[in-house]
């Protein structure tokens, strides 16, 4: 009856007198009478893919999406560009619809370009290991908290409430279950207080925490942040923007032990907040504790260069509830993505991707305040995002911008009391001049 | 497959080549010294691949081609329901009103992503007896974990903090325990019986008021669907605990018997065995949580609800576990299985469970003469063998295994569960016609010939692969896991 089922009625009734059943019914007879579902399923009726096809088209054009309206709302999705190699590249059968890689021998592409994609985390997050992937930026950083507690056996970390608060309610609940506890320490002019860090930190901090740039868009200091860290043998995790890192000095760079983050910007459609993926690097010292699989390069029967999940005593399959983690699939196709997206914007494409997002983002911050609507909530540099103040109803004036097709900024409101009036806005190198002066000018004309 | 030269995309690079032009910057240029001071700027650069676009197509081409995909071929993976995946799925998902959505964007810009979550919560509500989903978990085993929260959350709530103990079947996967550990319980294992279900004795000895649930797979990792259901249920509840239902393979039962009806009181499914959505080399999944009435309030936050100026996300959720992930979970994943239910509709479903269940019997039947077969009973939508009899002759399941990729299969889930001393798992899916079945038997009836005739052949394999087999010892004692130059 299904479109995807091929076996024939008359193939079926073969098949069941072949195994000695005189029905299919004969083959669920272990299934309990007062537990069968007696009814059909209330579902709608099974439609042909043409009205399928009608049916989704209808629902998806209900959304407003970022190729009609002009996006500047980042708050931990960006729009960047994606070259048109990266789908093409995903959409190949042998990678999508394999499985994870148990089998080596027919699993190379994947693994390979897992190895890759782990090597490009490291080149950029200045990290020795990185894992294959975790669910996202938030439960990457979540699973960076817990390892840094069962490194350090200490049952607290120290989060600036400048991380992005889904990220900190993600940890929350990741330590509420698992035992430890969150210490939020408080901010001073949109960036980490680091006074306050110095007061809160004690033997219990098993990892301070620092997100650069943070959900504000404003540069953190990582190095002032590792000195008290490790001075306290506290491990120091950074939860970094991938496309920051072409231009701004990296975790590793900067002290840190732990590298995480959202790598929806390398490649990844906003597809309305997933899937994404989580990167997740350490220091080699880290290594035997990580989450998650991780690929590794060995040699064949006959020497030749291949590769297979490794260090897997870590894992579920393997260690059960003595596990480091309880991850199983991760975001595999999606750290392809990642990664063939890396490949094509290269050393340079990279680093030119951040730095036109840089200008653009510094022109629109210099027009918006220009208009005297606005001013700068804070005083810090910033890389692609940034907090202005308005002058009226940040709510009001993000409506009126969706009927001029203009997605406006966060409003940062909904999330920190004391910013009522705060707009955090992002500005990637998709953004041409003419949106920006648009953006200034319908904000003028309201 | 073709024996092909391996080359890493690093050792492809060539200084200064590049993939993508991007356009000038169209705004007064500063330069970033004056815009980021310069003790924020990175030292050295970072060592990204310099590389052409037809030098990054025609790697990651020669990469797929290494690969094997579902549709590639058979894929009789136990437990993980390797079904085809459909193609019009993967347009839906692509639609720019589905992908080119940001999270953030207002209530009113996004009613049709909400709508299609509320209705897919209603679906998989009534696929599988529940009275709320969540699909926020972005795969299984962080479904099993956002479950086991929820267990957690309700008995706090309701005042008992002593219930610490999750308790798993010794044929469970690894995650169970796995997930249980994570979010602070302690793990205890229940045997199983020798028909392969859970020793009802052995669980009524287990259960006190310090166990917080029994994690269950039905049916269970054996293949075999639990006949004492309504009575392990009765002695969880009976105790106080909960019943989670492990829906790893609940291709076997969709639209013939349902987890609520059971008993079970939170159910995790796998949108990516289930419901058809691509396995991508290991994930993006969806693990969606669905909970009976009294554990709505501890669902993860947001809720999608509606009400007439149209579908809201809800945040006014005191009781809320919290978040498990950002912003909604693998939307993107959603929407494929979204279109898979509305494919299948209202009778599409108890086709699937019965034609998989027949695909699995049909192999059972087929190959029990060959390989031994520890319970000896009508299975559900898996098979578990075991490959005693050839490991006795002189080859493992590893390389019975290996034998098959010469053949031109995917193996079976191998070694898992524990319980059976050289299992072979095998899952057929629905989707697969009698004559791939056949050629596939008669492929594993030929490899036990090999093994009786010429086992050594059959040690060596494969032979037909880019590559040999692999030293996975030296990989885990001599880790290399990043290229240097």
């Amino acid at each position: 009856m299904s479109a995807y089922i091929p076996n024939t009625a008359s193939q079926k009734h073969k098949m069941l007198s072949e195994i000695g059943v005189a029905s299919v019914d004969d083959l669920f007879s272990d299934i309990p009478e007062s537990v069968r579902l007696k009814r059909k399923l209330d579902l709608p009726e099974a439609k042909p893919e043409m009205e399928l096809v009608r049916h989704m088209s209808q629902m998806a054009r209900k959304n407003c999406n970022t190729d009609e309206y002009t996006c500047f709302l980042g708050a931990g999705a960006y729009d960047h560009y994606i070259p048109s190699v990266v789908r093409h590249i995903i959409s190949r059968q042998e990678f999508y619809t394999a499985y994870t890689p148990y089998q080596p021998e027919i699993s190379q592409g994947t693994l390979q370009a897992i190895f890759e994609y782990q090597t490009m985390i490291c080149r950029l997050t200045g990290m020795d290991v990185s894992n294959a992937s975790m669910y996202d930026g938030a439960s990457a950083l979540a699973e960076a908290a817990s390892m840094a507690c069962s490194v350090t056996r200490r049952k607290e970390v120290l989060i600036p409430e400048c991380v992005h608060p889904e990220y900190r309610e993600v940890l929350s609940t990741y330590a509420r279950f698992a035992g430890y506890k969150v210490v939020v320490s408080s901010i001073k002019d949109g960036r980490t207080d680091i006074n306050d860090i110095e007061s809160k930190i004690s033997d219990d901090t098993a990892a301070v925490i620092i997100q650069n740039p943070n959900f504000f868009g404003a540069i953190e200091d990582i190095e002032e942040m590792e000195e008290i860290a490790h001075k306290n043998k506290s491990l120091v995790i950074a939860c970094c923007d991938p496309i920051s890192l072409a231009i701004l000095k990296s975790p590793g760079e900067a002290g840190a032990d732990i590298a995480v983050g959202e790598g929806q910007s390398l490649g990844n459609p906003l597809s309305y907040g997933g899937p994404y993926l989580g990167f997740f690097a350490a220091k080699k010292e880290l290594m035997r504790k990580m989450p998650g699989r991780i690929v590794g390069e060995t040699v064949d029967r006959e020497g030749k260069r291949g590769f297979v999940l490794t260090l897997q005593t870590r894992e579920q399959h393997i260690r059960r509830e003595k596990a480091t983690s309880n991850i199983c699939s991760n975001q595999s196709l999606n750290a392809l993505s990642a990664a063939v997206y890396l490949t094509v914007m290269g050393k340079k494409g990279l680093k030119e991707v951040a730095l036109l997002s840089a200008q653009k983002a510094h022109y629109a911050y210099e027009q918006l305040i220009k208009t005297g609507l606005f001013e700068p909530a804070f005083n810090m540099p910033f890389f692609r995002e940034f907090v202005l103040r308005y002058k009226y109803d940040v709510a009001e004036l993000n409506k009126k911008l969706i009927e001029k097709k203009i997605i406006g900024g966060y409003e940062l409101g909904k999330t920190y009391p004391d910013l009522k009036d705060g707009w955090l806005l992002a500005v990637t190198e998709k953004r041409t001049r003419e949106d920006i002066d648009r953006l200034v000018r319908e904000v003028v004309s309201l | 497959m073709k024996k092909k030269d391996k080359s890493l995309i690093f050792e492809m690079s060539v200084p200064g080549r590049k993939a993508v032009t991007l356009p000038d910057c169209d705004v007064p240029y500063t330069d970033i010294s004056n815009l980021i001071p310069g003790k924020f700027i990175r030292e050295t650069e970072a060592e990204l691949p310099e590389v052409s676009e037809v030098d990054a197509v025609r790697h990651y081409t020669r990469l797929s081609q290494m690969n094997y995909g579902v549709d590639s071929g058979f894929y009789p993976l136990g437990s993980c329901t390797m079904k085809y995946n459909p193609k019009v799925n993967e347009d839906m998902a692509n639609l720019d009103g589905f992908a080119k959505v940001h999270p953030y964007q207002p209530e009113e810009t996004v009613q049709g992503c909400l709508e299609l979550l509320y209705e897919t919560d209603r679906m998989l509500s009534e696929i599988t007896g529940m009275d709320r989903v969540s699909l926020q978990p972005a795969a299984g085993a962080h479904g099993e974990m956002t479950g086991l929260m929820i267990i957690k959350a309700y008995h706090e709530n309701r005042g008992d903090f002593k219930r610490k103990k999750i308790i798993v079947p010794d044929s469970a996967h690894g995650t169970n325990p796995a997930s249980a550990a994570i979010t602070g319980f302690d793990v205890s294992e229940v045997k199983s019986d020798e028909r392969g279900g859970v020793d009802i004795e052995a669980l009524k000895s287990l259960m006190n008021d310090e166990v917080a649930g029994l994690m269950l797979t039905n049916p269970n990792t054996l293949g075999l669907f639990e006949e004492n259901i309504v009575k392990i249920a009765e002695v969880v509840h009976a105790a106080g605990g909960l019943l989670y239902y492990d829906g790893a393979n609940a291709n076997a039962i969709v639209g013939i018997s349902r987890p609520g009806d059971m008993g079970f009181d939170v159910v995790h499914l796998n949108l990516h065995k289930t419901f058809s959505t691509p396995h991508g080399g290991g994930g993006p999944g969806s693990g969606p949580v669905g909970v009976k009435k009294d554990l709505i309030p501890f669902l993860p936050e947001p809720v999608i609800e509606k009400n007439e100026s149209g579908y809201y996300l809800d945040y006014n959720r005191p009781l809320s576990i919290g978040k498990v992930r950002s912003f909604y979970g693998n939307f993107g994943v959603v929407v494929k299985a979204y279109a898979y239910i509305c494919s299948l509709g209202a009778n599409g479903f108890k086709d699937v469970a019965q034609t998989s269940v027949l695909n699995a019997n049909y192999i059972m039947h087929k190959l029990k003469e060959y390989y031994k077969l520890p319970y000896d009973r009508i299975c559900m939508h898996e098979v578990v063998f075991s490959g005693q009899k050839q490991k006795d002759m002189g080859a493992s399941t590893l390389d019975i295994a290996k034998r098959l990729l010469d053949y031109g299969y995917h193996p079976p889930t191998i070694y898992f569960p524990l319980i059976v001393k050289e299992a072979l798992m095998i899952e057929p899916t629905e989707t697969e016609s009698k004559e791939t079945l056949d050629e596939f038997i008669d492929a594993m009836i030929k490899i036990s010939e090999e093994i009786k005739e010429e086992p050594e052949k059959v040690k060596g394999a494969p032979y037909t692969t880019s590559v040999l087999r692999l030293d996975e010892a030296k990989a885990a004692r001599d880790p290399k896991l990043i290229h240097t130059q």
